[in-house]
């Protein structure tokens, strides 16, 4: 807590803008790249706030990067993102996230038909107990009716797009679990994209894997940008320059600055931004 | 940046104190050793002592026609006599137990999911949980008597669907527990990977959360069933037994537990060897239906 008087004292002393006219500045019309627009976001643990009047854009076919240190709200953001929170009892959320055109907010949306068109991918791997193969087919038999050679098509495009096929394509009939953690996140990124989303959220997805896996994913998220809107959470800022287009930095529940990545790490304007990405705090 | 002298520490690490308090450690560690392997030992003298005479007499008392011939009354160590056999009581074991579980899983399974999915923290959940952990820890012979009010008595007489009941109701709790366990274990982000697939939760349960702990489950059943085929109270109230092969569940029934409990208290030497033989068949039914069951749900690939 003293951490946090600390900074806003040191900001005012520095005569940088506080959040008030931040939020005047971000509170802006509807950008027409926008893929998912954020709009005035708030969002409670029972009483507890955790997200505070967020206002964000992710451009369409562009990588969205989150970063802030632990607790500040960027995954509890990228679960709004998918209603994941839905699950959770007491969770809730105000405000508006607007994706084609409609609030997935709404007490009306039809949250499985939206988790079709957002896919997420955990910080751990989560391989389902059955075969490669079946789980890929498994989301793709939640939303759609194909025939076992259109199921078999999918599978490889997925696993393909994924970079996982050519290490599974003679054993997809095996059990998931004997990959490795770089396989098994790859072949959940396969199941994601075999759903065909719109938008894929990445929670800190390369924290439990080796250097070598981590390098495979980020070129991977690179790679599928070029038909997803993507959002990724993570702790290292290195992956967010590697990866992201524009950067989001979040501290205690507010979204403090977002800028293309270049300018957000090369020339931040908030002094929290600076202090974060230099690694005086978080 | 102000600096301040921290207090002095108490004098320089003494090396003689230092090994005293290695060796003292060591000591400790080989004592609470031994104690462990002495518990264990002891523990395995006790299981292997009776599992030897279980085996011993009961190969004695064993005999192809166990598994073909009725009761017999004793011979009197007359060698023409014709000897008994268990059959009677294999088959109302098999017929009661199946039943039993039949009807028993199917209800511990739903409650277990409900206490594990859907119910967490809530004060209904907690009240289930709490009313189930008792049935657990009920005597057996309780639930006897409750089924013999509510099925014995109305209908007149000892049956074998009484008997199933008791034995069902025996095995619900047990279910629940190990359900409701194995579902807490699996890890929440498998359930929000799911559902974040866009799946409906009921999908998410049956289709990939009792995969997952499908192991689990399957030992809960087991050991509900490995109890159920060794409950002889409730069945003295219930099916109470039957000296005939009868399949008829609304007759009074045979079991092994009664056939042994009656034909070991006779007092006869040749009736007493057939209960040791039952009491034989009973666990070694157990032992092969947990050995063929863990192989079926072994994980693949």
């Amino acid at each position: 807590m003293s951490s946090t008087t600390d900074l806003a004292a040191q900001g005012k002393r520095e005569g940088r803008p506080g959040l008030a006219g931040l939020q005047a500045r971000s509170g802006a019309a509807l950008n027409p790249n926008a893929r998912v627009a954020v709009r005035n976001l708030e969002f409670f643990y029972g009483d507890n706030r955790a997200l505070k009047g967020i206002t964000l854009d992710l451009p369409e076919r562009q990588v969205t990067g989150m970063i802030g240190p632990s607790g500040c709200g960027k995954s509890t953001l990228l679960r709004v993102l998918n209603r994941m929170y839905s699950l959770y009892p007491g969770q809730r959320a105000t405000g508006e996230v607007l994706l084609d055109g409609k609030n997935i907010l709404d007490a009306d949306v039809d949250i499985n038909a939206l988790r079709a068109k957002v896919g997420m991918v955990f910080q751990k791997p989560t391989p389902f107990p059955m075969t490669i193969a079946e789980n890929i087919a498994f989301g793709i038999r939640l939303h759609e009716r194909l025939s076992k050679a259109q199921t078999e098509e999918r599978i490889e495009w997925a696993l393909t797009r994924a970079a996982l096929w050519g290490e599974v394509k003679d054993r997809l009939n095996t059990s998931a679990m004997g990959l490795s953690g770089g396989q098994q996140q790859r072949l959940c990124i396969a199941r994601t994209i075999a759903v065909r989303p719109e938008v894929i959220l990445f929670d800190e997805p390369t924290s439990a894997l080796d250097p070598v896996s981590t390098l495979k994913i980020e070129e991977l998220i690179d790679e599928l940008k070029r038909d997803f809107t993507i959002a990724i959470v993570t702790h290292n800022m290195q992956q967010a320059a590697r990866c992201a287009d524009q950067v989001a930095f979040f501290y205690l529940g507010e979204l403090i600055e977002v800028a293309p990545a270049a300018q957000l790490f090369t020339a931040p304007q908030h002094a929290r931004t600076q202090e974060y990405i230099t690694g005086r705090f978080g | 940046m102000s600096t301040t002298t921290l207090p002095a520490l108490s004098p320089v690490k003494d090396p003689a104190v230092a090994a005293s308090l290695g060796r003292r450690r060591k000591r400790l560690d080989a004592l609470l050793r031994w104690f462990c392997i002495g518990a264990t030992a002891l523990a395995l003298l006790f299981l292997a002592s009776i599992l030897l005479t279980l085996i011993l007499r009961g190969l004695e008392g064993l005999h192809w026609t166990t598994f073909t011939r009725e009761f017999q009354p004793t011979t009197y160590g007359d060698p023409e006599a014709p000897t008994g056999g268990l059959l009677h009581a294999i088959i109302g074991s098999l017929i009661q137990t199946a039943i039993a579980t039949a009807v028993g899983t199917p209800i511990g399974l739903l409650v277990g999911t409900y206490l594990a999915e859907y119910a967490r923290g809530s004060l209904l959940g907690n009240a289930v949980r709490f009313v189930s952990d008792v049935l657990l820890s009920a005597p057996s012979i309780l639930i006897g008597l409750f089924i013999y009010q509510l099925v014995v008595l109305p209908m007149g007489g000892f049956s074998g669907i009484a008997g199933a009941l008791a034995l069902a109701i025996i095995v619900i709790p047990v279910v629940v527990r190990t359900t409701e366990d194995m579902l807490q274990l699996l890890p929440n982000t498998l359930r929000e990977a799911v559902v974040g697939l866009g799946a409906p939760k009921w999908k998410m349960i049956t289709l990939v959360a009792y995969r997952a702990a499908l192991p689990g489950i399957v030992t809960g059943i087991l050991l509900a069933v490995a109890r159920i085929a060794g409950e002889t109270a409730p069945l003295l109230l219930t099916s109470f037994g039957n000296s005939v092969l009868s399949t008829d569940l609304a007759r009074s029934m045979s079991s092994l537990p009664i056939a042994i409990y009656q034909q070991a208290n006779s007092g006869f030497p040749d009736l007493i060897a057939i209960a040791w033989a039952g009491a034989l068949i009973v666990t070694a039914g157990v032992l092969v239906l947990n050995i063929v069951a863990r192989f079926a749900v072994r994980p693949r690939g």
